[in-house]
């Protein structure tokens, strides 16, 4: 317990991820589902990031293998992406049916 | 060259069919020509036969395909029995067409059918041929359909009259039933020996491949296409309504041809009828029995051809019964004297139908003056029938009856007594009726109708009582499922006329057809009716009523046994060991005399006013009612096949369409189902992904990673 | 050398703040408040790479995340929110169902983090940024291209789309 090993971080990542998971699923308001998506893509990087720290290093120069690391910061890129596309859509929709509740979303219903 | 035999008529029917409508002499004359050549050399075969030895025989295969163990081929197979069949044969029909030239004709106008007539004809003489010619059950069962669907051809060849159309109907479903135990039968065959050759399967019953009880049942599923097919009981029905086709067809197929085709098929397969006792038991008696119960009719029928049809089912069932008993040489003898004798019997009737448009014999009389020579061939017909000696008859009956005798069935032996005293009283019944005293046009029964207020007859007689109008009815049974006799106010006016304007059920079928189309030919062509008017045939008609006459004369002899029975040696390969039995043959011979003198004395004299058989009141009323037995299979039709077709469709209704029904059902609900699932919304979705997610996780972590 | 029970002191308190705030952005009733209370975990986040020795990572982190993409949160809030009604974070209809998925993940998450191999724990004392910067334009230099091709247009997209008129 004492000595903070992979599983703490996975387990840490696994927790947050699934508060986010839940909430992506459970929420009425759009913009609080885009938080929870974030919330979910910062517990994936986590887990990227310790693993990279943890694994045992491939042989070369880095001492530890920082592809965790790289994978991690693509994912922040495009995870600002993806944000700002979709308040953008968020924004474009409220504009068009005065709400942002997904409840009210439902115009592919066959 | 025996391929030519039954190809030759075929080409004839191909060539009428597609060529000769028009020029319809023509078409005639191509058919006899065809049928003639077949002819020669059916005769020439028979020569060659004559002077070969014991056991000869012709035989040539050209494969067909073969299917596993199953071969087919087409075969001219001839022998003893073969040849003799394919002489009487052609000579017959070729008679008969030279007649038809002469019949189909109405004061100079041919019958607008006249070469499809031909065609028809040329085509079932074909099937016929082929038939006698086949060497294995498949080219036989081909042959029978065939001449099955000739039949029908030729019965419904006025198709426009309901009448006919309804009994060519009736001949083809009736042989049907017979032509379903036949082909159970076949397979029954083909599945004990793996063959359908003829030679293949004697050889398999003689060596015991199959087991005695299926023999048995075999052999009588065989037989139950005779019965079909020869018109035995129960399934003769067909036959006296079969007389609604032309005369010359009554002529060569329901007397001399078609009808012995069943006769053919067991004295074919006679070998294998003795190795199954039970079966040919079954066939003597069936034989027996028919041939005692149509004599019946043949005592109450009032048109001529009924008599006649129903005398051809009595003799047919004479021939089954020779062949049930053992008598091959008997039954096959009996067959090629009743073709000459019967057949003549028939042309000349329709000598007399053409000459004097009536087929009632209550209303004839008289024509003996008016038609010498059909009176005196008929009059030979009639004593060969009777078996009066010398005639033919009376050579091949006795042979049948000598051979009941001496294989011990004395039952059958009696019954064939009682049979041949009926028959010489029917047939002579119907010569008196016909050709002596006077002419009766006028003719009313004088228990019916009494006083100056009785209708004309020819007409009204259905409002009369029962008796009289049932036996009246040439169809008795098709009048009482659609009405009397006709409209008596135009029959009146009709008669008034001596004229024959429309047609009726009511005045002999026949001749009302005839008269039909003589009033589609605008009204000219007037068919003067009545026996008064009767006129002799021309040519074309009485020369084939001589020849037949003679052959009815002569050909008895080549079967009498003071000559060493050579038809019997012949056909058989045997020698006949018995000698001729001169009680039986006397004895017989004196009854038939008794027989005829009653008969003359009844309706010969000229005194006919009534007929003295309505005496027995209810038993007359049966009989002609044919023992209700029209009723019965008309009942049975209707109760049990369309009641079992209204099974069957319900089935079909519910349970087959609600299958497919509920198949559609189905996909429809689901469907249904399955669309709720798209809302549109989007967390359902994101649900269902990571629902996914979440399975696939757990999969992967069980079961694809490696601990 | 910090004592040894620093480590995981900072590392459950990190871990506490992270959750606390997680849950908060879940269930606070006012979507201000949750937004808020996203800034907290994002930061939280980066003293979780800093714990890892990410420390560019975390850098990035606070910059990106707790920077920019809170202001467009906000900002969305703002331009969304109807009213200042209490009640603007509701659940919607299929709440109970995600929960049970929710849970179904976590425990196949878990029973696959439990079943992973031991792991080494090694104290890194250089500074793995160089390395990183090497890494990024040497071996992931496509990824890197292509990632700043994909913000431009990401940018052209949000502003088309969020145009007015």
């Amino acid at each position: 317990m004492l000595t903070i090993g992979l599983t703490h971080y996975l387990v840490l990542s696994a927790i947050v991820f699934t508060i986010g998971l839940y909430g992506a699923l459970s929420k009425r308001n759009a913009v609080v589902i885009l938080m929870s998506i974030e919330l979910m893509f910062n517990a994936v990087n986590i887990a990227f990031v310790a693993v990279s720290r943890f694994l045992p290093p491939t042989a070369g120069s880095p001492p530890i293998n920082l592809s965790g690391q790289v994978f991690a910061l693509f994912v922040i890129t495009v995870a600002a992406a993806e944000a700002s596309v979709a308040l953008a859509i968020i924004l474009a929709i409220y504009r068009a049916r005065k709400t942002v509740s997904i409840d009210d979303l439902n115009l592919m219903k066959w | 060259m025996l391929w030519l035999v039954p190809a030759l008529p075929l080409l004839a029917f191909v060539l009428i069919t597609a060529f000769l409508r028009r020029p319809q002499m023509l078409a005639a004359y191509v058919s006899i020509l065809a049928i003639a050549i077949s002819f020669v050399i059916s005769l020439a075969t028979l020569f060659r036969g004559m002077s070969a030895p014991a056991g000869w025989r012709v035989e040539s295969i050209v494969p067909f395909f073969t299917i596993g163990p199953m071969r087919v081929e087409l075969s001219t197979f001839v022998d003893g029995l073969g040849a003799v069949m394919l002489v009487v044969v052609t000579l017959v029909s070729m008679l008969v067409q030279i007649y038809s030239t002469g019949y189909m004709v109405e004061h100079g106008e041919m019958d607008p059918g006249f070469s499809r007539f031909f065609s028809y004809l040329s085509l079932f003489t074909c099937s016929m041929l082929l038939l006698v010619l086949a060497n294995n059950f498949f080219q036989l069962f081909v042959g029978w359909e065939l001449v099955g669907l000739c039949s029908y051809l030729l019965v419904g060849f006025w198709y426009f009259k309901p009448e006919a159309a309804d009994a060519a109907k009736k001949a083809f479903i009736t042989t049907r039933f017979g032509d379903l135990g036949f082909l159970i039968g076949i397979l029954f065959v083909f599945a004990f020996t793996q063959s359908f050759s003829f030679a293949d399967v004697t050889e398999a019953v003689k060596s015991n491949a199959i087991p005695p009880t299926w023999l048995t049942v075999t052999m009588v599923l065989l037989f139950c296409g005779a019965i079909g097919k020869s018109a035995q009981f129960p399934l003769h029905v067909w036959l006296p309504d079969a007389m609604e086709g032309p005369t010359p067809v009554s002529a060569l197929i329901h007397a001399a041809t078609m009808v012995a085709a069943g006769v053919y098929m067991v004295a074919r397969l006679f070998e294998l009828f003795e190795s199954a006792p039970t079966a040919a038991a079954v066939v003597a008696w069936i034989g027996g029995i028919t041939a005692i119960f149509a004599a019946t009719h043949g005592l109450v029928m009032r048109d001529i051809k009924r008599v006649l049809a129903y005398s051809t089912v009595s003799q047919l069932g004479y021939m089954m019964m020779a062949l049930g008993v053992g008598g091959l040489a008997a039954g096959t003898f009996h067959l090629t004297t009743h073709a000459f004798f019967k057949a003549l019997l028939f042309l000349g009737s329709g000598s007399v139908i053409h000459g004097s448009g009536v087929q009632d014999m209550f209303f004839l009389g008289g024509l003996g003056r008016r038609m010498p020579i059909t009176k005196w061939t008929f009059l030979v017909g009639s004593l060969a029938l009777a078996g009066v000696f010398p005639f033919a008859g009376f050579w091949s009956k006795d042979d049948i009856l000598s051979s009941a005798f001496n294989s011990g069935n004395y039952a059958l032996g009696v019954i064939g007594i009682v049979t041949a005293f009926m028959t010489a009283f029917y047939i002579f019944r119907a010569y008196f009726l016909t050709f002596s005293g006077e002419p009766r046009p006028d003719w009313v029964d004088p228990d019916v109708f009494h006083g100056a207020d009785a209708p004309k007859p020819m007409i009204d007689v259905a409002h009369a009582d029962p008796v009289a109008a049932v036996a009246y009815e040439p169809n008795a049974y098709y009048a009482a499922t659609h009405g009397p006799a006709g409209d008596p106010h135009a029959a009146h006016a009709e008669l008034a006329h001596a004229e024959a304007a429309s047609a009726h059920q009511g005045a002999g079928t026949e001749a009302s057809s005839a008269a039909e189309h003589g009033a589609a030919h605008g009204g000219h062509g007037h068919l003067a009716r009545g026996a008064h008017l009767a006129h002799e045939s021309g040519p074309a008609m009485t020369l084939p009523l001589v020849v037949l006459a003679i052959f009815a004369t002569f050909v008895g002899f080549v079967g009498a046994p003071q000559a060493g029975n050579p038809f019997g040696r012949f056909v058989t390969g045997e020698t006949a060991a018995e000698g001729m039995n001169y009680a039986l043959a006397g004895g017989t011979l004196i009854l038939a005399l008794i027989a005829i003198f009653w008969a003359w004395s009844w309706y010969g004299r000229g005194a006919f006013v009534r007929e003295p058989l309505t005496a027995l009141g209810p038993v007359y009323v049966m009989v002609a009612r044919r023992y209700y037995l029209d009723d019965l299979y008309n009942w049975m039709i209707g109760v049990f096949i369309l009641g079992f077709s209204q099974v069957l469709a319900w089935f079909d209704k519910n349970v087959v369409d609600g299958v497919v029904n509920l198949v559609g059902w189905i996909t429809r609900v689901i469907g249904d189902a399955i669309s709720r699932t798209e809302t549109g919304r989007e967390p359902n979705y994101a649900l269902a992904v990571f629902g996914g997610i979440a399975v696939i996780v757990f999969v992967l972590l069980n079961y694809a990673v490696v601990r | 050398m910090a004592p040894s029970f620093v480590e995981p002191l900072v590392f459950y308190a990190l871990s506490a703040l992270l959750v606390i705030g997680a849950l908060a952005v879940v269930f606070l009733p006012r979507i201000i408040h949750a937004a808020l209370s996203l800034v907290v975990f994002f930061v939280g986040i980066a003293g979780v790479f800093i714990l890892l020795q990410a420390e560019f990572i975390a850098a990035a982190q606070i910059i990106i995340y707790a920077g920019a993409i809170t202001v467009l949160v906000l900002f969305a809030v703002m331009l969304t929110q109807r009213s200042a009604s209490p009640e603007s974070n509701p659940f919607n209809t299929q709440g109970l169902i995600a929960s049970v998925v929710a849970a179904a993940l976590f425990v196949a998450l878990l029973a696959g983090i439990t079943t992973l191999a031991g792991t080494s724990t090694i104290g890194i004392d250089m500074d793995l940024t160089p390395a990183l910067g090497t890494l990024m334009l040497g071996q992931w230099v496509l990824p890197f291209e292509i990632a700043s091709v994909l913000l431009l247009a990401a940018l052209i997209g949000a502003v088309v789309i969020a145009k007015e008129n």
